[in-house]
């Protein structure tokens, strides 16, 4: 490829930009390519808001982001799921500033206009003013389009957008797969780190299929795990680790070959010994193989599944991005657990979450110093190639047609920048 | 011992200057920022009694913390797991770690046991990194004992005032 001037036109250059294995530096540096990616990536496609389990009651509500747009995710009195922005039909205020909560819908602390939980506009305080001006059935509060996927809520802006089924496409096996780690109990929301770095957010979304850093970056952390769960991630020279890239941005990352799928097991693993106490526990109560079943799935799933553009499923949580500005971005760890399942391992999950995750974990302030350097020395030679070329010659198509190669190579990063340089040049 | 929000426990309770039980703890309690600051971590585990309770909880009310996610939330062996970290050498955030600069004051006494007693502060830190100061506030309470080889940090809460918001990482303990 060649390379293109920091202060060229985006519209008309982002395909230059991206290259099969290479993209250029600009794309972490550019502000006017931020704000083109927020129209024709943020508020084009599927984005992920929530997870149902954190609106699980009719009146729940919880506030999330679309690009940069605030939005509401609510439960309405039917059971329906709502996504609306959060701005007022009269004059524009913000109607929710409450993270999450339960609540019979949105009143704007403005004038009082009053919304439902589905974002119909219910009651105008002295209307008389109104009359024969406004119709209140003409001013909802604006309602995204929803889907959902095994308990995924995602929203998008546009009104003609392909169904989220067809758009997950050959994500939704490794949907499924992630959500086994229930060990039958149902996956709900339990807590979730937030933190913040400098550095655009397109290194955040290749970082999660990015299992080449991880033995570099994570020793600190491998070196306080016990040996058995450091062997486990013993990816660089691990021959069943291997990385596909799924279509429509989304890749996968195969870590532990052996929970790839937590249904199939043929014995012969050994259970940790640091669950030795969970395993005393649950056996009370429990058989032998639901113990086992459970306790297998204690780390979550065996892979880290990328979804374009915001979203991760990793291991045991969510990884959710949300770009703040070309060189800033939110990011959120989102803890779970197994709704109604045994206390102890609903508990022994979020320690497995504190050691590794959020601002004072023992994994990601590594990932986030790592992140900031990107960003800190691309802005050096923003006209200079990223390179995502690692393992292209050994990438070879599965037997689902998918580019496959090791864990460790670029394949789910190459599979992103497709996506991103289609939508950010289609239609032009 | 109590176990209300700080703000509320606060009022009524006072530094009982003629007791020397709270001047200890304070003393302890500003030594442990010194140590802090200075990243002196090994000299810092020596500040605790056998069994402490380190947390910084995110939600600001929590009482059981062990039901719910926290930012920190360690034993004796996760908080000498966390200095191993901060001092091995292997990790990039720690070798990176921000400057700071802590204040601790506002000290009140919110409860009195045989061999212990409950002090809460005001914390406010102001870290520098690459370009950056930045300032992050917390309400703090110590347990500290008072045993044989003088006091000790028995339990020691964080409650960042922004804790449910977005708390961005820096290689430092508070
Ligand atoms: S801005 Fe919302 S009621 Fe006026
Ligand atoms: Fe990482």
């Amino acid at each position: 490829m060649t390379t293109t001037p920091e202060t060229a036109n985006p519209s008309t250059t982002a395909a230059d930009r991206v290259g099969g294995d290479r993209v250029a530096g600009t794309l972490y540096t550019d502000p006017a390519l931020f704000e083109q990616e927020m129209d024709r990536i943020f508020h084009r496609t599927w984005v992920w808001v929530a997870h149902e389990s954190e609106i699980a009651r009719a009146g729940d509500f919880k506030t999330a982001w679309v690009g940069r747009r605030p939005v509401i995710v609510s439960r309405d009195r039917r059971g329906g799921i709502n996504v609306l922005l959060n701005r007022c039909r009269h004059r524009g205020a913000s109607v929710c500033e409450t993270p999450k909560g339960n609540g019979a819908g949105f009143t704007c602390p403005y004038h009082a206009w009053s919304y439902s939980l589905d974002g119909t506009l219910r009651g105008i305080p002295y209307p008389e003013g109104y009359e024969d001006v406004v119709e209140k059935k003409d001013l909802p509060l604006q309602r995204l389009k929803v889907g959902t996927y095994a308990g995924m809520i995602f929203a998008s802006f546009a009104e003609e957008i392909e169904p989220l089924e067809d758009f997950l496409g050959g994500a939704r096996m490794w949907i499924d797969r992630f959500m086994k780690q229930g060990a039958g109990y149902p996956i709900k929301v339990q807590g979730e780190h937030k933190f913040r770095f400098r550095g655009n957010w397109k290194i955040q979304l290749e970082n999660t299929t990015d299992w080449y850093h991880f033995p570099i970056v994570h020793r600190s952390w491998m070196s306080s795990v016990d040996a058995e769960t450091a062997s486990m991630l013993s990816i660089m020279t691990d021959e069943t680790a291997v990385t596909h890239a799924l279509g429509n941005g989304h890749s996968v990352s195969v870590s532990v070959a052996e929970h790839a799928d937590l249904d199939v097991d043929d014995g012969t693993e050994k259970l940790q010994d640091r669950f030795s106490h969970i395993v005393e526990e649950l056996s009370k109560d429990l058989p032998p193989e639901k113990v086992r079943r459970i306790v297998r799935s204690l780390h979550g799933a065996g892979f880290n599944l990328n979804l374009f553009p915001n979203v991760a499923m990793s291991m045991a949580f969510f990884r959710v991005l949300r770009p703040l500005s070309v060189d800033e971005t939110e990011v959120r760890h989102v803890a779970l657990g197994l709704e109604g399942g045994p206390d102890i391992v609903n508990r022994e999950r979020l320690r497995i979450h504190e050691h590794f995750q959020g601002p004072f974990g023992f994994g990601s302030p590594d990932d986030a110093e790592a992140w900031n350097r990107v960003q800190r020395g691309v802005a050096g030679g923003a006209d200079m190639p990223i390179l995502v070329n690692r393992g292209l010659g050994r990438e070879k198509p599965n037997d689902l047609g998918q580019p496959t190669s090791h864990a460790t190579d670029e394949t789910g990063m190459r599979e992103a920048y497709a996506m991103w340089k289609r939508m950010m040049t289609d239609g032009n | 011992m109590a176990t209300e929000a700080p703000a509320t426990a606060a009022v009524a309770a006072e530094l009982p200057l003629d007791d020397p039980r709270a001047l200890a703890a304070v003393s302890l309690i500003w030594r442990e920022a010194h140590l802090l600051d200075a990243r002196r971590y090994e000299d810092w585990d020596g500040l605790w009694a056998e069994g402490g309770e380190y947390v910084v909880p995110i939600d600001r009310d929590a009482t059981d913390f062990a039901s719910c996610l926290n930012l920190v939330y360690d034993d004796d062996r996760m908080r000498r797991m966390r200095i191993e970290r901060l001092t091995g050498g292997f990790s990039i955030s720690a070798a990176a770690a921000a400057r700071t600069v802590r204040s601790v004051s506002r000290f009140v006494v919110t409860g009195r046991e045989d061999d212990a007693i409950e002090i809460r502060s005001a914390q406010i830190l102001v870290g520098y990194k690459r370009e950056e100061t930045f300032v992050l506030a917390a309400d703090v309470t110590h347990r500290i004992v008072f045993g044989a080889d003088g006091p000790r940090i028995s339990r020691k809460i964080v409650r960042l005032v922004n804790s449910e918001d977005t708390v961005t990482a820096s290689g430092f303990l508070l």
